[in-house]
């Protein structure tokens, strides 16, 4: 016989419940009869989003992160309202644009080079122009990739890539991709890994057999080759992607996790309690486990949107999607080209996208440690 | 008193043996203690002003309900408080010497050899993947480092293990492997490896069941008795401390309330809550009384209330109750009471008994 | 400290009424897994067969030890666990059922007319659900009422229970109630549906004793102003004295004593109740109790022998218990049932022990 002191009791929750609401606030003091439930019930869920955000903004490590996102989104927003506004679409579009940077050369004898910039070698202007060219003679050859240029009608704030193409440009039409892509891929884990988990756990058995062996299959297969030999075979596009990155880490490691906090709640006497009222087996799962499994939930959606826009990044980087613009996408031109190996030298070409991967990835995952600390009383500092 | 045991142990732990046992001399003295957890919102005052004293020999129980304190001073007298407790003031001398003031390393040193505490929750006492026995030598090997061979370590358990009513050979078995009852005699044999003089059981028999409690109080009292320990009991169970305890504290919201010889409290409560704590404890025997409960809730000991303590819920408050807070006073026999009403509490029994 | 338990009114006469239940060899028997592709071979008999009746409005105490099956019983009456074996019929008004074979959409009706109160407050109800969610989810699943009359019910059910003004109440969380209003809210839940019959699982054990003993009161009034029968899950014999019209002794799976709560008190009979009653501590030193009889501890009823259960640690086990099977429960005293072969002996023979050490 143990009796349990309040102070050890904490709601682990995302919405941590509100304190102090009565019937009469929440009704606007009409009583229950004048109001209908679902706007008290949307009251009550926005003084607990209140309530969870006010721990969240304590938390610096989700700040930044949800800053860093923020930014992100702005990136994202941006894209087509600058399209639609100052940038010339034949110029900027991150796929078709073309605009290379027009130098003038002096053409001089071979050998004779003595500065880089404005002179050329005879042979090299024959090579690049036409074999016609002579010594003296004042060229224009267009550069690409091109540095940062921010000269004439239209600059390039981070340069050209090998086509010409803004890479500016090219970066911030990614970011709605991979926002796009992180949602879709998030989204199906969840939906996918809070159902069979919840339906495992409470069913137990054969269901539960079943569904983790398979669960146990899925995890124990690497899941880049996997999806490298998929988009071998079909021509995968973002949503399709998304979808399968989903349904595989959903049918994985995530459902097998959700399931053992499902269980967790499974044994409680609130589900004897709702099970003695009446309750069907769906109301039980959907009303009594999900909701209590789903704080968890979010924070694998976080750490999901992480790992699919670097699953993306690689495929793209290996040519294997069907995309039109994507971070891995840029890399990958840039390699193809044979710029990978170059250093600093071409900077523009690979570290924009290169670290846009990395910090929203790092973004996303600060996020989701801030949420683990709310949801987990446990790490939260005292 | 008749033994459940089947083989009566034979106790040679020397050093307790040989130890000289003056009643009347206090071991233990807790001298106007006060406590407070710091947490965000504010500061709470768990032990407030307690003050009271165990004698050599002698079983003390501190009675309350959950929240009022009673492990706070448990954990107080080993310095084994979580990191935002602070004494605010007052002493906790054992043999005269303020355990307050001695650095980490020497209470260190004094726990479990000069006081033990059996935890609530025998099954957390233990590491579930060592040995008993093995868990047991560490706290020899702490405390008596070199000073014992390892055949004279085993030796020793195993007469600990005897004397707790435990076969020696269960020294080799891991945790799981002991019944409830069993691992509760090893947490006991375990705080008394190192002949202390005292020993805090903490909720000893909780979770347990009656005829397993029963044995296990048996044990405790006969240790007591034949070692010559103090115990310190702390039970949310009343009628357990009035089975095994010599003197009895009760306690409310951090205050101890009512302090006395346990037969005489239990015959004549005076403090309110008190009273009505040991009138609201049903019993098997004698006539069914009837039950009086106790209207109210514990205060918030974040903002505990003013004056008394329990004076909202108190039948006899009155003004005076809400400002100026009752001292412990002796109202005859060591039967002290921290109340202002204290002669008016015989009246509830004919309120009761109509 | 306006009111305190009352002595209930004299006891409902079971016999002169048809009882509301009535249990015959329920048997729970868990298998212990050999792994996967083989048959278990063990069993656990955590009941094994035991009958007993309910009347309408009457208060039964099932009381044991820790793994007597006396949960299992409490659990397989309100169907969270499906019986290996025996009936269980239940009879309330025109409605008539053997409980062990209701199927499907039968079991939700039959959830109309039950309940339960568990032991932890803390875990009872759904953290992330109103007190108004909570008490109303009876109604909502079972589809009683409308909105507003569903609401009327709650407010009426929580003034009952005292949580007053029940508006204050309506959409908190459970976790800004403490304890004893939880296990009020939880009586409150089990009340909504008007049941007749309610299996309280251990319900005060877990709260601190002043509020221990006002939901007793509060249950023991509720039962007798809506005559509700309880079956009452206790491991503490003096909750189920204020609690009980009759006790239930539970020793591995079996029912080794029955009878009014005061004749079992006064005059138990089987040595297992006599062992539990007097290890039971008495809040007053000036009692002395007398020593338990028994030894050794509770163990496991995994494929048990046929004679009698308590035989290992039974101190006056003697060859009629050896030869025989596990004793019948047979009438020792007015509605007072002992299982035990040497009932009519006991008292001379602990008086021989007793003067013997």
């Amino acid at each position: 016989m143990t009796t349990v002191d309040d102070q050890n009791v904490h709601p682990a929750e995302l919405g941590v419940p509100a304190s102090g609401a009565s019937a009469r606030e929440l009704t606007g003091g009409r009583g229950l009869a004048h109001t209908p439930l679902w706007r008290i019930r949307l009251r009550l869920l926005r003084r607990s989003l209140g309530i969870t955000w006010g721990l969240f903004r304590q938390n610096r490590m989700g700040m930044f992160g949800l800053a860093l996102i923020a930014l992100f989104a702005v990136m994202a927003i941006s894209h087509p309202i600058l399209m639609a506004t100052v940038w010339d679409p034949a110029i900027y579009d991150p796929v078709d644009g073309y605009d290379a940077v027009m130098t003038e050369f002096t053409v001089v004898e071979n050998g004779a080079l003595t500065d880089e910039a404005s002179q050329i070698e005879l042979n090299q202007a024959r090579i690049e122009l036409n074999p016609m060219v002579t010594v003296g003679q004042v060229v224009t050859i267009p550069t690409q990739p091109a540095p940062p240029t921010f000269e004439g009608e239209h600059w390039h704030i981070l340069g050209t890539d090998v086509h010409g193409r803004d890479i500016m440009s090219q970066l911030l039409f990614s970011t709605r991709a991979a926002f796009f892509l992180g949602a879709v891929a998030a989204i199906t884990t969840v939906l996918i890994a809070t159902s069979i988990g919840a339906v495992a756990a409470y069913f137990g058995g054969f269901v539960d057999n079943a569904l983790m062996r398979f669960a146990d299959l899925i995890l124990l297969m690497p899941l880049l080759p996997v999806l490298i030999l998929l988009s071998a075979m079909f021509s995968m596009n973002m949503v399709i992607l998304g979808i399968m990155i989903g349904v595989l880490s959903g049918f994985g490691g995530v459902a097998i996790v959700l399931k053992s906090q499902a269980l967790a709640i499974k044994v409680k006497a609130f589900i004897d309690a709702a099970k003695v009222a009446g309750g069907s087996d769906w109301h039980v799962i959907f009303r009594h486990i999900v909701p209590n499994v789903l704080p968890l939930s979010f924070l694998f959606m976080m750490f999901g949107v992480t790992e699919a826009i670097a699953i993306e990044s690689t495929l793209s980087f290996f040519g294997l999607l069907n995309v039109d613009m994507t971070w891995g996408l840029m890399i990958q031109s840039a390699r193809d080209n044979g710029y990978l190996l170059s250093g600093t030298s071409y900077w523009w070409l690979l570290f924009p996208a290169g670290l846009a991967v990395s910090f929203l990835c790092f973004a996303f995952f600060l996020v989701g440690r801030g949420m683990d600390e709310v949801i987990n009383p446990r790490l939260r500092a005292r | 008193m008749t033994s459940t045991l089947e083989h009566e142990p034979a106790l040679s732990l020397e050093s307790l043996e040989n130890r000289q046992i003056d009643p009347t001399r206090p071991l233990l003295e807790v001298d106007r203690l006060v406590m407070h957890y710091k947490i965000k919102a504010g500061e709470v005052s768990a032990v407030e002003d307690v003050s009271f004293t165990v004698h050599q020999g002698e079983a003390v129980g501190l009675v309350g309900e959950s929240g009022c304190g009673k492990t706070s001073i448990a954990l107080s007298l080993l310095r084994l408080l979580p990191s935002n407790a602070t004494y605010e003031q007052g002493e906790i001398r054992l043999n005269g010497e303020n355990l307050l003031e001695l650095s980490p390393e020497e209470m260190r040193q004094r726990r479990w050899k000069d006081i033990a505490m059996v935890f609530q929750g025998a099954m957390n006492s233990w590491n579930p993947v060592y040995r008993v026995g093995d868990q047991i030598r560490e706290a020899l090997d702490t405390h008596y480092r070199g000073a014992m061979t390892y055949a004279e370590q085993r030796a020793h358990m195993e007469k600990l293990f005897q004397a707790v009513g435990l076969p020696p050979a269960m020294l080799d078995r891991y945790p799981h492997e002991f019944s409830g009852g069993m691992r509760q005699r090893a947490v006991i044999a375990m705080a008394l490896s190192c002949s202390p003089e005292l020993i805090i059981a903490d909720e000893p028999t909780t979770a347990l069941d009656v005829i397993v409690q029963d044995q296990i109080l048996k044990e405790l009292k006969r240790i007591q008795a034949e070692l010559g320990m103090s115990i310190i009991y702390i039970s949310h169970d009343i009628a357990v401390i009035a089975e095994v305890t010599d003197s009895l504290g009760v306690m409310y919201a951090g205050k101890l309330v009512e302090y006395g010889p346990t037969a005489d409290v239990f015959a004549r409560p005076r403090h309110p809550y008190a009273y009505l704590l040991l009138r609201s404890t049903p019993s098997i025997t004698g006539p069914r009384r009837q039950l009086a409960p106790l209207e109210g809730e514990p205060p918030d000991l974040l903002h505990p209330p003013t004056g008394c303590r329990f004076h909202p819920r108190c039948p006899f408050a009155t003004e005076r109750c809400a400002t100026d807070v009752p001292p412990l006073e002796d109202i005859g026999g060591g039967h002290k009471v921290a109340c202002w009403h204290h002669d008016r509490v015989p009246a509830l029994e004919g309120a009761l008994q109509r | 400290m306006t009111e305190t338990i009352a002595p209930p009114a004299a006891s409902p006469q079971p016999s002169s009424r048809r009882p509301l239940l009535e249990i015959r060899d329920l048997e729970m028997k868990f298998p212990i897994s050999r792994g996967l592709f083989r048959a278990p071979a063990d069993f656990v008999h955590a009941v094994d067969g035991i009958s007993f009746e309910i009347a309408p409005g009457e208060s039964l105490g099932l009381v044991g030890e820790s793994g007597c099956g006396k949960s299992t019983t409490g659990r397989m009456l309100v169907k969270l666990m499906e019986p290996t074996g025996g009936s269980i019929m239940f009879r309330d008004g025109e409605y008539e059922r053997d409980v062990a074979k209701v199927r499907g959409r039968e079991v939700k009706d039959f959830r109309r007319r039950v309940q339960m109160i568990f032991q932890d407050p803390y875990e009872s109800m759904n953290p992330r659900r109103t007190i108004y969610d909570t008490v109303s989810e009876p109604l909502a699943v079972q589809n009683v009422g409308s909105v507003v009359e569903r609401e009327q019910r709650v407010l009426e059910l929580l003034r009952l229970v005292g949580l007053t003004p029940p508006e204050n109440f309506l959409f908190r969380y459970p976790h800004e109630l403490s304890g004893g209003q939880r296990q009020r809210v939880a009586v409150a839940r089990a009340l909504v549906m008007n049941p007749s019959f309610v299996v309280a699982d251990e319900p005060t054990s877990m709260l601190d004793v002043s509020i221990r003993i006002s939901i007793m009161e509060l249950m023991a009034g509720l039962a007798r102003e809506f005559q509700v029968s309880y079956l009452y899950i206790t491991h503490d014999l003096a909750v189920a004295r204020y609690m009980c019209d009759r006790i239930a002794v539970m020793y591995l799976g079996k029912i080794v004593e029955v009878g009014p709560t005061e004749e079992i008190l006064a005059n138990p009979k089987h040595p297992y109740t006599r062992a539990l009653l007097s290890a039971v501590p008495v809040p007053d030193p000036s009692i002395r109790r007398t020593p338990v009889e028994i030894k050794g501890g509770i163990s496991k009823a995994i494929n048990p022998p046929p004679e009698c259960r308590f035989i290992e640690r039974c101190p006056f086990a003697a060859e009629v218990c050896r030869t025989n099977p596990h004793p019948p429960l047979e009438e020792k005293g007015p509605r007072h049932f002992v299982a035990c072969y040497r009932a009519d002996e006991i008292e001379e023979l602990a008086q021989v022990a007793v003067a013997a050490s």
